[in-house]
């Protein structure tokens, strides 16, 4: 019975693993293309879970879901066209100051529109309670995320590796003078993919939102654990950051199967150790601009 | 850059040399006519959605007082802060008492930020009045001569709830499972839950301890499953419990929770199609008594919303310290403690009075269990909570619920 106990705290890891990825993947994305460590990713994601409530009170949970993070991605068009844009090939210190602050614009705007107070909303009843295979328990609604996940993940790489928008932006992560040199001009690209980046934040927060507490603080809640995954796979790299966001998932998982008290700090153990072996995390590349 | 010219600079630079040399003794000497009061409580954190409820609370309290002409005819000066953690409540604390010349201090939601500021205040000789924590070691062991402590300890809320459970069955021969905060105030909870298990021939088959910081409770609710339990009993706190009640509906667990905690910040939050069982408060706003309903006016037209429980209870300490030091004509810490020891009794909006107890201090006063409202029943969307009877029932001593003498080490100092 143990083993199988076990084996379905690895399995519910996997699944949480797969949410954890939504938000790392942005980040990790934003930050391979414009060299950028975006610390207002969090805000994007409260933004998407509150939208997303504001919405479900009119429209229902279903379509809010899919216009929160579009509502969003067409925010991150302003936020890299004003901001992002400015600091592409600046010292990085500026860029970190400069989206730290916008954090903490962001909070005290929700707190202004929203108040301070959380705001409530449910999923929808066709999505809960569980469903049971074998001895195994699955929360219905995490399923449903995780195949959102699955499917977002196919999308992203098919993307980056099978169009030729993709192969723009691979050839302007590693080469960007080349590429200018070739007449291809790399802004509209950067403003896509910060647009998906902040998208998949706000997509997360919006599938979050009826299962966690809504209120302004969420995104810097979020921004640790995303962080956490992003270095243990390695900036920038886009098998890194799954591979990393699943083991994140499952260590815990198991940490709080034998000992309960240890589930937040195994994850930082982890990232310990494996930054102690690989200064880079698990599949990152060398960064000339960091090191 | 824009550049001034030199003669605007100086002569800017000059009027506000005049001003300082001449307006600065006005405004020390405006000072002097306010009495600073010290208000300390939880912005940030997993307490920070109750600690601005507690803070809109005070704020309300002294507006209404000063408004009403103040305390001993001056006027008060609240000094409102974000305690975040217990080192940096110590800290703030210190400095309100020894720099900013406050008199008292009061507020407070974390049990272990208020053990530090309770050694503060026993320190400097002032009393400090901690309004929303909740642990019996504040008022047990660590206990002393300049704290008073005006929620509802955990045993009550453990009582309350706990005879509620009685009623329906819900309690003998039955096996529970606790969640609990990985706390002082956690911890604490626990060991009232244990003692009122064992008086109560209840089995308690697992327990987890869980850090403060844990937003995904999937991990555990799996364990939950493993155990099969009757009952399952949340003793956590502030946004945990909304966490947990939330992820404790998307699963679906067959097995009722119930908790020995909770703030009506936390239940809103939480949505109406998530909560369900039977817990404890300290206090709601649908409370029919002229002080509570006339507080709730006052606090929904200024914001909109009703207030919680940490809103009232902040409010109603600061209005019961404006009352005894307009009765004492002092705010000397010996007076306002020996006054307080009389025990005083107080109008706190519940349909008996409320006092503090002489030997250990706490403000002994009615609590109730709640079950939730079916959704299609309420007003709106604060209308979720159906209070049960008061407890102790009115013909018992109020004292009947608290920890007895026996029970409470507190032993004060003189």
């Amino acid at each position: 019975m143990q083993f199988e106990f076990l084996l379905e705290q690895v399995v519910n890891g996997l699944v949480l693993g797969g949410y954890y990825l939504l938000i790392a993947l942005g980040l990790s994305l934003i930050f391979s293309v414009g060299g950028i460590v975006n610390l207002a990713h969090g805000a994007f994601y409260a933004l998407g879970a509150y939208i997303c409530v504001e919405l479900t009170s009119r429209l229902g949970f279903s379509p809010s879901v899919v216009i929160s993070p579009l509502v969003v991605a067409l925010l991150g068009i302003l936020f890299e066209r004003f901001i992002l844009r400015r600091f592409y090939t600046a010292d990085p210190i500026l860029s970190l100051l400069v989206t730290f602050g916008l954090a903490m614009v962001a909070e005290q705007a929700i707190r202004m529109i929203w108040g301070a107070a959380p705001v409530s909303t449910e999923i929808p009843q066709s999505f809960r309670g569980s469903i049971i295979v074998g001895d195994f328990l699955f929360s219905r609604y995490r399923l449903l995320i995780l195949g959102v996940v699955a499917a977002i993940l196919l999308g992203v790489w098919l993307l980056l590796h099978k169009t030729s928008f993709g192969r723009v932006v691979r050839a302007g992560i590693q080469q960007p003078d080349m590429v200018a040199a070739l007449g291809i001009r790399l802004q509209p690209y950067m403003t896509a993919i910060v647009m998906l980046g902040v998208g998949l934040a706000a997509l997360g927060g919006a599938f979050f939102a009826p299962i966690t507490t809504v209120h302004p603080a969420m995104g810097a809640d979020i921004m640790t654990i995303a962080f956490v995954v992003v270095v243990i796979g390695g900036l920038g790299s886009f098998w890194g950051v799954v591979i990393a966001a699943l083991l994140v998932g499952v260590v815990r998982g198991i940490a709080i199967h034998f000992e309960p008290a240890a589930g937040e700090a195994s994850i930082y153990i982890l990232m310990f150790l494996v930054l102690l072996v690989r200064p880079r995390g698990l599949l990152g590349e060398r960064i000339e601009k960091f090191e | 850059m824009i550049r001034y010219p030199r003669r605007t600079l100086l002569r800017a630079g000059a009027a506000f040399a005049g001003a300082a040399a001449l307006g600065f003794p006005a405004i020390v000497s405006a000072q002097a006519e306010k009495i600073r009061i010290g208000h300390l409580t939880p912005l940030t954190g997993f307490l920070g959605v109750i600690g601005s409820y507690a803070q809109l609370g005070a704020k309300l309290a002294a507006d209404e007082v000063n408004a009403s002409g103040g305390i001993l005819g001056k006027q008060i000066d609240l000094l409102s802060e974000d305690s975040i953690n217990p080192a940096t409540a110590a800290t703030k604390a210190q400095r309100m008492l020894e720099q900013d010349g406050a008199v008292l201090l009061l507020g407070e939601i974390s049990s272990a930020s208020a053990l530090t500021i309770m050694q503060v205040a026993e320190r400097n000789k002032k009393v400090f009045f901690s309004t929303g924590a909740r642990s019996d070691a504040l008022r047990g062991k660590s206990c002393n001569k300049y704290s008073f402590h005006c929620d509802i300890p955990n045993t009550v809320m453990v009582n309350a709830v706990g005879t509620a459970l009685s009623q329906q069955g819900m309690v003998k021969g039955k096996k529970f499972f606790t969640l609990t905060a990985d706390y002082i105030f956690g911890h604490d909870l626990l060991k009232a839950a244990k003692i009122f298990f064992g008086a109560h021939d209840a089995n308690l088959i697992g327990d987890e301890l869980i850090a403060t910081d844990v937003t995904d409770f999937s991990p555990y609710l799996l364990k939950v499953r493993q155990a099969k339990p009757d009952v399952v009993c949340c003793n956590l706190a502030g946004n945990q419990v909304t966490n947990l009640v939330k992820q404790y509906a998307e699963f679906g667990l067959p097995y009722p929770l119930v908790g020995f905690n909770l703030n009506t910040g936390d239940a809103w939050a939480a949505g109406a199609g998530n909560l369900s069982g039977t817990w404890p408060t300290v206090w709601y706003h649908t409370l029919q008594s002229p002080t509570s309903q006339a507080f709730v006016a006052a606090f929904t037209k200024t914001h909109g919303k009703p207030p919680e429980n940490h809103a009232w209870i902040d409010y109603i300490t600061l209005k019961l310290l404006a009352e005894a030091i307009n009765t004492t004509k002092s705010t000397d810490s010996g007076e306002l403690i020996a006054y307080f020891e009389k025990q005083a009794q107080f109008d706190i909006g519940k349909a008996r009075k409320a006092y503090f107890r002489t030997w250990d201090h706490q403000l002994v006063q009615e609590a109730y269990p709640f079950t939730v409202k079916p959704k299609d029943q309420m007003k709106d969307q604060w209308d979720m909570l159906v209070l049960g009877d008061a407890v102790p029932a009115a013909n018992d001593p109020l004292e009947t619920i608290y920890p007895t003498r026996e029970q409470n080490p507190c032993e004060m100092k003189a």
